[in-house]
């Protein structure tokens, strides 16, 4: 693989990674109950750890470090799918997102363990902590499968879950979670654009160290 | 000139930022430790990739061997080699005894919801089977939170990974 093309693959998971800890951390203090609480601010915590160790890889290939590529990006020049931009404001889609972001994310993890490079060590670890993370969501979902609030959750997000995987991985995710791929996928919600909410989790995250540059703590 | 011996000896002696009741080479977090002339290189792998106490680690390691007159290199290994079954026996009572319960086998499989609602889980005060999962996740990555249903108190259990 070109090492340009490697560099993105790895950005492209980290990105995800990153955003979706910082939107999962924002339910610290205000989840529904106290136990959700801490799940969510431990489970960001580690998706977050996830995008330092993938970032710190990256940084390698493009001769950088992990913060500079974490935060010092323009909003347009993050490679983050699409879900994990949402803003969500509500507990049904919260817990969809979380459920169908962590299949669809193991079958991208199962698929780079599979390597024989450094990656897939360190893919092989991610997917040891993972497991508690599916634990939860599918927890979750199990709870609310017969809700039709997360069930319409779930339908609105699919397109969104299909847009986190490249296309050859698509069809392994929708039968793991027994949606429907009959239309080809053509409606999934990619990467290569954003949505708009991005810009402002980006310049909430970033502000600090925009506000003193080179500072260290 | 430092030894190897004398380097693990030094590191023995490194308290955990999060769990200090055990050091670094307790909790079998230490992976490999080479001596070449002056330079140490020690290999450091990571409990959960979330630690917050990752940084902090490093920091302990390089001054502890610095002080032996050697300079050091801390490398952060990112993959799968550690395991909570790296944790010495030592290690395991103290972490009990210090009210963290020591964290159950890896499994051949990932683990299930199933074994974490089982009762296989004692409780670290009163030695207690009659323990419940309250929360899968806890104050650091590395731990769960479950509740004692005979002594009735909550508890940290090690998560097995």
């Amino acid at each position: 693989m070109h090492a340009n093309e490697r560099a993105r693959q790895l950005l492209a998971i980290a990105d995800d990674e990153l955003i979706l800890g910082w939107r999962d951390s924002e339910w610290t203090g205000i989840a529904p109950t106290l136990e959700e609480d801490v799940a969510f601010s431990s489970i960001a915590q580690n998706e977050i750890g996830h995008a330092r160790a993938l970032y710190e890889l990256a940084a390698r290939e493009l001769g950088s470090d992990a913060d500079t590529l974490a935060f010092d990006r323009a909003p347009d020049d993050y490679l983050c799918a699409p879900l994990v931009e949402l803003h969500l404001l509500d507990w049904a889609h919260t817990i969809a997102r979380r459920w169908l972001y962590e299949e669809a994310d193991r079958v991208r993890i199962e698929h780079l363990m599979r390597g024989d490079d450094e990656l897939a060590g360190l893919a092989a670890k991610i997917d040891r902590e993972e497991t508690y993370h599916r634990l939860h969501a599918e927890m979750w979902a199990a709870r609310l499968r017969d809700e039709p609030r997360f069930r319409a959750a779930v339908d609105e997000l699919w397109p969104y879950a299909l847009g986190v995987l490249p296309q050859e991985l698509r069809p392994e995710l929708a039968r793991r979670v027994g949606l429907d791929g009959s239309n080809g996928f053509g409606d999934a919600h990619g990467r290569g654009s954003h949505r708009p909410e991005l810009q402002e989790l980006w310049e909430t995250m970033t502000e600090v160290r925009r506000s003193a540059p080179g500072a260290q703590w | 000139m430092v030894t190897a011996d004398e380097v693990w000896a030094a590191l023995a002696e490194v308290p955990d930022p999060e769990i200090p009741v055990v050091s670094l080479v307790e909790l079998g977090v230490i992976r490999d430790v080479r001596v070449s002339g002056h330079r140490v290189r020690v290999e450091l792998t990571p409990t959960f990739l979330g630690c917050p106490a990752l940084e902090a680690m490093k920091r302990e390691l390089e001054a502890k061997v610095g002080a032996l007159g050697a300079e050091a290199e801390v490398a952060v290994v990112h993959d799968d080699s550690w395991s909570t079954d790296k944790i010495t026996a030592v290690g395991r009572e103290k972490l009990r005894a210090a009210g963290f319960a020591p964290p159950a086998p890896r499994a051949a499989g990932p683990t299930t919801l199933v074994q974490l609602q089982s009762k296989a889980f004692r409780c670290p005060y009163c030695g207690s089977n009659e323990t419940r999962l309250e929360n899968i996740f806890g104050p650091t990555p590395c731990r769960s939170i479950r509740w004692c249903e005979t002594c009735r108190q909550p508890f940290e259990q090690f998560k097995t990974i």
